[in-house]
């Protein structure tokens, strides 16, 4: 338990000093800026579609860090050193998923404030898409870091971490949208569903992925 | 440290890519032994301090282990924007080694000066001696040193050969690859090129 605290605490640190949990905040907000000029500043249009924008938003920004998650750790041989001391690599994902989170989760959802303004979200729709948000940050994180340990230590692993995430993070964004609408309580419960299920799925398949990378 | 850390290898075979390393290969280590790596490049030096570690599985064979393992290879396994005292605290944290047990390997290596100092400002040389201080530091019983004389000066590997025998005196196990001469005495000469 102290060991995994450690690894937490450690990842975490490590993000914050690399600026990893800085960088997908600025790019949602950036979106969150760019969409107006694209679209055009009519109130109504914005209002209607702006919590969908925000959550296509933070499925691109979570995808941001996928290839400093994994491979950094592989290759200076901290993961050989973990498992030398007998942490599994299933517990090793487990406090990466839990870092990665923290790192960008709640900056994310604490984004949706300003990101609401400039896109004339009313306050209802704050609320459920910072639920949504909530709710399926976790199940973002969970995919990030199951694809970044599968594409860990292959050439260009960024672009293909990309092409690999997103068609998986389609469940998310249908239900995750879906919870905006004003009878949208199902949709987060599938979206809870699909967080968990992610969430409960990533430490094995990206143990699975990290072991095979040692053979 | 327990001084009681014990390995023994029985018949092992290891195979890399399809293609066998070395074959049939015992070794019985009690402590305060140690056992001296030798063979050109490419015989499976690395391949089987790794696989002691357990880190990959053998093709034929098993390998048995009692005791901690400490590791130091090509890979210093440091955070390269933590000062380097830091680095090594996080690792001894992990093992649950006294604090005062991290300053003793810095001085062990000689790098107390660089306590400070982040590790991605470290040269080579004092990078490889940082590895060295997290083996002692931490605590365990059998030490798997792969090359540690790579990259470290004379008065460097005088250290290195002082703090292996004072790991020895203690009763622990060290397995050392090397394919220049180190001066480990009474080890036990495994030469993977001549298998």
């Amino acid at each position: 338990m102290k060991a995994f605290l450690a690894l937490i605490s450690r990842d975490f640190r490590l993000t914050l000093k690399q600026g990893g949990a800085i960088l997908p905040v600025v790019f949602f907000l950036l979106v969150a800026t760019l969409y107006p000029f694209a679209v055009g500043p009519d109130g109504a249009t914005l209002t209607r579609t702006g919590g969908g924008v925000l959550w296509v938003a933070a499925l691109l920004a979570a995808l941001l860090p996928v290839d400093r998650l994994i491979a950094p750790d592989v290759e200076s041989g901290v993961m050989d050193q973990y498992v030398l001391r007998g942490i599994s690599e299933e517990v090793i994902v487990l406090a990466k998923l839990a870092a990665h989170w923290l790192s960008f989760g709640p900056a994310l959802i604490i984004a949706t404030i300003p990101a609401a303004a400039l896109l004339r979200i009313d306050y209802d729709t704050l609320l459920r898409l910072t639920l949504g948000l909530l709710v399926g940050t976790p199940g973002l994180a969970a995919l990030g870091l199951m694809v970044s340990a599968i594409t860990a230590g292959l050439r260009g692993a960024g672009a293909l971490a990309g092409l690999l995430m997103l068609p998986l993070a389609v469940p998310l964004l249908i239900f995750g949208a879906g919870s905006l609408a004003r009878d949208g309580s199902s949709a987060i419960l599938l979206l809870g569903a699909c967080s968990l299920l992610l969430c409960a799925l990533t430490p094995f398949v990206a143990g699975a992925a990290i072991r095979a990378l040692r053979d | 440290m327990t001084g009681a850390g014990q390995l023994s290898i029985a018949d092992v075979t290891c195979s890399r890519g399809g293609r066998v390393l070395f074959e049939a290969l015992n070794l019985t280590l009690i402590p305060g032994q140690a056992a001296l790596v030798s063979g050109p490049n490419g015989s499976g030096k690395s391949s089987l301090l790794r696989l002691i570690a357990g880190l990959i599985t053998p093709l034929r064979g098993h390998v048995q282990c009692e005791g901690e393992i400490a590791l130091a290879d090509e890979s210093h396994a440091l955070d390269p924007l933590s000062p380097l005292k830091k680095a090594l605290t996080f690792w001894a944290d992990i093992d649950s080694a006294p604090p005062e047990r991290v300053d003793h390997a810095l001085s062990a290596m000689a790098i107390t000066h660089l306590a400070d100092v982040p590790v991605r400002m470290l040269s080579t040389g004092q990078r490889k001696r940082a590895t060295l201080a997290r083996v002692i530091a931490s605590g365990a019983d059998i030490w798997l040193l792969d090359e540690p004389a790579n990259g470290l000066d004379t008065a460097s590997v005088a250290l290195l050969v002082a703090a292996m025998s004072a790991h020895r005196a203690l009763g622990g196990i060290i397995i050392v690859t090397s394919h220049q001469s180190l001066d480990v005495q009474d080890a036990l000469l495994i030469n993977l090129g001549a298998m």
